[in-house]
């Protein structure tokens, strides 16, 4: 069956949001807790208020993650994930999902994996764009072309320390969103406060800059109020360390997947208690 | 002209204004290795870095701070001492020693440490960070921190904290932080991403000194113009001794900055034959090596697209080697570059070899070589063999084993 988009999933999903809600796009490694869980997560984390799902590929040296993520990616490596079970789990979720899917991760799995099959593979599979944080614009002609050409986003990041013609760049040279790095630093390293404080003044330059784009803002979000206060003034907000800890810290108890689903409901609309 | 004036005119030259070999390209490209794979948050840092380095090329009061230092404080230039016993034990050729175990802090890092720590201090940088392996480049970083006064933290991992404790004792003293790495194989690899990690978090005061010709652009450039004078001295001193080029150059390769300081001036001389000397552990066709050109394939790690060993989903493997300082699964670009053009030939050499080695030279010269070091020197078993009565043949001791005596009295009972 060929299902011809017009508009990718990506868009649309930015398109359909309405001025009063934020977009909440989640990060999770893929084979983390175990192999079978992440197509049913992903599943959950929809029917809890996801928008987007970038879908994590483990590295064996991801130098721009902090411990959590360096965890769960050893976790999924010793599973025995490998690139072609990413994308099998992508297809599996589209069987009953159009959840829009980023696979993110380092250039050197997707540079063994060939840069041209991986493109191809990962459009078949049903996955609608790339985040390569080790992959900055200087370097970006090694998959700029075979990303287009199958129809996948390139989303590149900009950081607090990046200058405003350095944004414009970025902006210029992704599709489906620009990824903002909230505070300069490793994934998971800073509490949502500390954020808040320092990323005022850099989201406004953002949204100067950065106009073709929806933007994201990630790194050091770990609660609703977080969120609500760091993604202010943007399109919405990326969660994946505190997700990640959540998920450590609830698995495997026979509950988990219950408490890990109602953190993720929280993340979005807030606590129902209040 | 008097030779030190030569010398000093040879090295305040940029010397890719009068070679045919111009690698890197600005982009940083050793032919199709090198480049810069990093996250966002350090392409700032990194054109800082290279707009700092760029001027200071051409900055004759940087020029001479820095050939001063080398001089008074490092004892530049070392001597080059001809092996006469280590000669007659191969009865062929002639062996000469680059003697860069002489360098203060006992290896060739010093060189590299002391040119980054002044551009990191004209930078307007408080704070520095380091890797190390053997401990030898967190010595020469932790000791220009102390000759400057700069907080220093070294990155080093917990199995390579074992086997070098002598030198985790020694930045100690000289007032560096030493932060044990207990991730992944616990030894260079990860200390680098640890460092990596804390560059990205500390960007705005920190500065990486990087220990070899590895990472992102400019950082294999960089690495390799601060060690060039050791190619530089060799050519010089050979010119007075023998009155001509050597036949065959020979160092150590882990991330590779002494082989590439010392092969760089010889480059564009093409009857020197010049041979790099990896860790191949207990064999390159083992699983426990540290072989990388000789089983690697090309891969992306810490910053820069160079051969790599990783399996076939691009996990990077645990390398192995007896040496703390060469058991890295990458290498440094320009290595890369200079195996595919087949400018220089590499092999490897196991961990028995290498032992071997550093009690033959102990015993025949008098000098007890770094592990590191040892590799370099067991290729002359090969080596000497196959050459002709007059060939001079130049090892780089590039540093001296005191470091390693806790193995070396385990390895030999």
């Amino acid at each position: 069956m060929v299902i011809t988009q017009h508009k990718s999933r990506v868009s649309t999903v930015f398109e359909r949001r309405k001025d009063d809600s934020k977009i909440m796009s989640l990060f999770i490694t893929a084979g983390y807790p175990d192999l079978d869980a992440t197509v049913d997560l992903i599943l959950g984390f929809e029917k809890n208020g996801a928008d987007i799902i970038e879908l994590g590929m483990p590295f064996s040296d991801p130098l721009a993650d902090g411990p959590t993520i360096q965890y769960a990616s050893n976790v999924a490596i010793s599973n025995g994930i490998t690139m072609k079970k990413i994308f099998d789990m992508v297809r599996e979720v589209r069987k009953s999902s159009e959840i829009p899917i980023i696979l993110m991760g380092y250039i050197n799995p997707v540079m063994r994996y060939g840069i041209d099959a991986f493109c191809k593979d990962a459009a078949e599979s049903g996955a609608d764009g790339l985040i390569l944080p080790d992959l900055p614009p200087e370097e970006s002609s090694y998959i700029a072309e075979a990303a287009k050409s199958n129809n996948l986003d390139l989303i590149y990041l900009v950081a607090p320390n990046s200058t405003d013609a350095r944004m414009i760049k970025v902006d210029e040279l992704s599709s489906g969103f620009v990824y903002c790095v909230s505070v300069t630093g490793v994934t998971g390293a800073r509490k949502g406060e500390e954020v808040a404080k320092s990323v005022e003044k850099f989201i406004g330059r953002v949204n100067q800059h950065v106009i073709k784009n929806p933007r994201l803002v990630g790194f050091g979000i770990k609660s609703h109020e977080d969120a609500t206060i760091i993604a202010k003034d943007v399109d919405g907000f990326i969660v994946g360390s505190a997700l990640i800890d959540n998920i450590s810290k609830n698995y495997p108890n026979n509950d988990w997947k219950e408490n890990v689903l109602s953190f993720v409901n929280e993340l979005k609309y807030g606590s129902k208690k209040n | 002209m008097s030779r030190e004036k030569r010398i000093s005119r040879l090295r305040t030259q940029d010397l890719r204004l009068t070679m045919k070999y111009t690698a890197p390209t600005k982009e940083g490209y050793f032919g199709k290795f090198g480049g810069k794979f990093v996250p966002e948050i350090l392409i700032p840092a990194l054109e800082g870095l290279e707009e700092a380095y760029e001027e200071s090329l051409n900055n004759p009061v940087f020029l001479k701070e820095y050939h001063d230092l080398l001089k008074e404080y490092v004892g530049r230039p070392t001597k080059l001492t001809f092996a006469n016993r280590l000669t007659d034990h191969y009865g062929r050729g002639k062996i000469y020693l680059k003697r860069e175990d002489l360098c203060h802090t006992g290896a060739h890092k010093i060189n590299n440490a002391i040119g980054q720590l002044l551009l990191a201090r004209n930078m307007g940088k408080t704070r520095i960070i380091a890797e190390t392996g053997a401990g030898q480049h967190g010595v020469a970083t932790a000791t220009a921190c102390a000759k400057f006064g700069f907080e220093c933290v070294i990155y080093m991992g917990a199995e390579d904290m074992e086997r070098q404790k002598l030198n985790v004792d020694r930045m100690r003293l000289l007032g560096a932080e030493v932060r044990s790495v207990t991730s992944g194989s616990q030894t260079l690899k990860d200390a680098t991403n640890e460092a990596i990690r804390d560059w990205v978090t500390n960007v705005e005061n920190t500065f990486y000194i990087i220990g070899s010709v590895v990472g992102p652009h400019p950082y294999p450039v960089m690495t390799r113009n601060f060690h060039r004078v050791i190619g530089e001295e060799t050519k010089e001193q050979l010119k007075q001794t023998e009155g001509r080029l050597p036949d065959y150059l020979i160092a150590c390769v882990g991330g590779g900055s002494n082989a590439i300081g010392f092969f760089y001036p010889f480059i564009e001389d093409e009857d020197v034959k010049m041979i790099g000397i990896e860790a191949a552990g207990l064999g390159a066709d083992t699983d426990q090596t540290a072989a990388t050109l000789t089983i690697g394939t090309p891969g992306v790690l810490h910053g820069s697209l160079s051969y790599l060993l990783h399996d076939s989903e691009g996990q990077v493997q645990l390398a192995h080697s007896i040496s703390a300082g060469l058991d890295y699964p990458g290498i440094g670009p320009e290595h890369s570059h200079l195996f595919d053009t087949k400018r220089v030939h590499y092999f490897g050499v196991t961990d028995q070899q290498a032992m071997d080695a550093v009690q033959r030279v102990s015993a025949t010269e008098g000098i007890i070589p770094a592990i590191e070091t040892a590799h370099a020197f067991a290729y002359l078993e090969k080596l000497m063999p196959l050459t002709q009565r007059d060939e001079i043949v130049v090892v780089n001791c590039s540093g001296r084993g005191d470091k390693d005596m806790k193995t070396i009295s385990e390895w030999f009972g």
